[in-house]
């Protein structure tokens, strides 16, 4: 089941990506429609992560065609946001919560220009939106991982994008930072902006997310989450293992439930 | 005396600038012994570049250097991505096997080579005061190593105070660097060839062992005390400096080498300062 949408944010047309001319993403072909948080789901190796810095131009492509608007990313970089996944960098960097969100500035400055009071004043504003407004000038290596993960959407918010895409924001991060991250993306949601992110756990896929991406190297379905959240296609991603099984009934029953209460 | 050791550790504390910045940055990308592996791959070079052109002119032989400088740093980055072997490996298995290159084309081709391994791995900083350079109408202009370090030291701080908001996200954050358009490798490469240039200037001045010790230990003291990339920067070129003024202090006092007794003093402030912030973090 996938689902194409008119006027699309992202078009992806016939992707093939390989690591060492070892295929992890095969012939990937699918819409996302604008204003929707999207939650790309699959198991570990999958090729989510792989699919975003795709998108984002980052790893070449052994094949398929991305747009973002009907246009190629490199002519629309600065309406575009990338968090990467919270382990990628290195915690222990010296810099302070202020200096990384300040990174988000960079793009709209020029090469060697230093950021002006403007973007130090938007610094402010962004990270009192993810409620880190106290932390400003502590080392990053001093936050817990939720905080680190909130700067990091922080920095995010800075780029004043259109469209979000986020590796893993919800990875080991605590239930404070979680709902505040929900917040934002509700938040960021009713401004018009589209979001898409990483997500590997199925308990919760359901609860935050509008649209969902189901893959596991080849894309199984994209759709309304009630129209994609079926025994079958949750089956035909994560396999025939039994406690994935198991856990899928579990879902399906939260699922009844949650619409039942929601009717 | 008194001029002469001023022009030594004046000469001694730019090249401590240069390398405390550069040394910053590849501790920071976790690559402090770069700096070593440039030392020992430059060797082939500059023996090709000597049998190529039959000559011992810098010019030539610099050349030769950095292509081999650039060259290892190439070779490592290749080694390590592309058969996952790990950085401190990919390291140590490409400079040694440039290293073996060189001295095999030494013994074969270049017997007669006028290679000076105590200056080569020493170097002679109290020889710095005598090289003089002077102008074609006999103009004294001060020692030929302090313009030679003045204009690498400029370089650097131009580098690093002009690509500073660069060189800070393409190093903390490469992948989200290249998402706004930036090239971290580009960046990257700058800085190796600016490593290789340093290394290979400096070498000749000061000796293998300072250029190394200088990469490496100024970095690693201010990175215990560091919150910040400007004040690790600033604090890598103190500590610099300050083992320059100390260590050739020691030296004169004690007759022994200036190199060694700068080194013997940053590995000093390493420990001072670990001691230090170890007890400060014990207590707070």
């Amino acid at each position: 089941m996938i689902l194409q949408v008119e006027n699309p944010v992202v078009e992806v047309h016939d992707l093939t990506v390989a690591y060492q001319k070892k295929p992890v993403l095969w012939s990937i072909d699918f819409t996302l429609p604008a204003g929707n948080i999207i939650g790309i789901i699959g198991p570990n190796g999958a090729g989510k992560s792989t699919l975003l810095k795709a998108i984002m131009g980052i790893i070449p492509l052994a094949s398929g065609q991305i747009r973002l608007w009907n246009f190629p990313i490199k002519d629309v970089r600065k309406r575009v946001s990338y968090v990467p996944q919270r382990e990628s960098v290195d915690w222990d960097f010296p810099a302070s919560v202020k200096e990384v969100v300040l990174m988000g500035r960079y793009p709209k400055l020029s090469l060697f220009q230093r950021p002006t009071k403007k973007d130090h004043e938007i610094v402010k504003q962004c990270l009192a939106q993810v409620e880190m407004l106290e932390y400003e000038n502590r080392q990053i290596g001093q936050l817990s991982g939720g905080q680190q993960q909130r700067v990091f959407l922080a920095r995010a918010l800075a780029q004043e994008a259109e469209l979000y895409f986020m590796d893993e924001p919800f990875a080991g991060v605590d239930m404070a930072s979680e709902a505040a991250i929900i917040k934002l993306l509700h938040q960021m949601r009713a401004q018009g902006k589209t979001i898409v992110v990483v997500h590997h756990d199925l308990q919760t896929a359901y609860e935050y997310f509008d649209w969902i991406l189901l893959i596991n190297q080849r894309l199984i379905a994209s759709g309304p989450k009630e129209k994609i959240f079926t025994p079958e296609l949750l089956q035909a991603t994560y396999g025939g293992k039994l406690t994935t099984l198991t856990k899928i009934g579990e879902l399906l029953k939260k699922k009844s439930f949650s619409s039942r209460k929601d009717g | 005396m008194l001029i002469s050791g001023l022009w030594i550790i004046v000469t001694s504390s730019l090249l401590a600038i240069s390398t405390g910045l550069l040394g910053c940055l590849l501790m920071l990308r976790r690559s402090a012994m770069l700096g070593d592996a440039i030392s020992h791959s430059v060797l082939p070079g500059i023996v090709m570049a000597y049998l190529l052109t039959g000559q011992k002119s810098s010019i030539a032989l610099f050349v030769g250097a950095i292509i081999l400088g650039v060259g290892v740093s190439l070779m490592i980055e290749f080694i390590q991505k592309r058969f996952s072997v790990q950085n401190d490996a990919a390291i140590g298995l490409s400079f040694t096997f440039l290293f073996a290159v060189g001295v095999i084309l030494i013994s074969i081709f270049a017997q007669d080579i006028d290679l000076d391994q105590d200056c080569v791995i020493y170097g002679e900083l109290a020889y710095i005061p005598l090289d003089l350079w002077t102008t074609p109408t006999g103009l004294n202009l001060g020692p030929r190593a302090f313009w030679i370090l003045l204009a690498l030291a400029i370089i650097n701080i131009s580098f690093v105070g002009l690509a500073y908001k660069e060189l800070q996200v393409s190093i903390f954050d490469p992948l989200f660097a290249q998402a706004t358009g930036l090239h971290p490798q580009v960046w990257h490469y700058v800085q190796v060839v600016l490593v290789s240039l340093t290394v290979v200037a400096a070498f000749e001045v000061v000796g293998a062992i300072l250029v190394i010790a200088f990469l490496v230990t100024p970095a690693a003291t201010a990175y215990l005390i560091s919150h910040r990339l400007w004040s690790f920067l600033g604090l890598s070129c103190l500590w610099g400096i300050t083992a320059s003024i100390g260590g050739y202090l020691l030296a004169w006092w004690s007759g022994g080498t200036i190199a060694g007794a700068i080194a013997l003093i940053a590995g000093i402030q390493f420990l001072i300062v670990l001691i230090i912030s170890k007890i400060a973090k014990s207590k707070a």
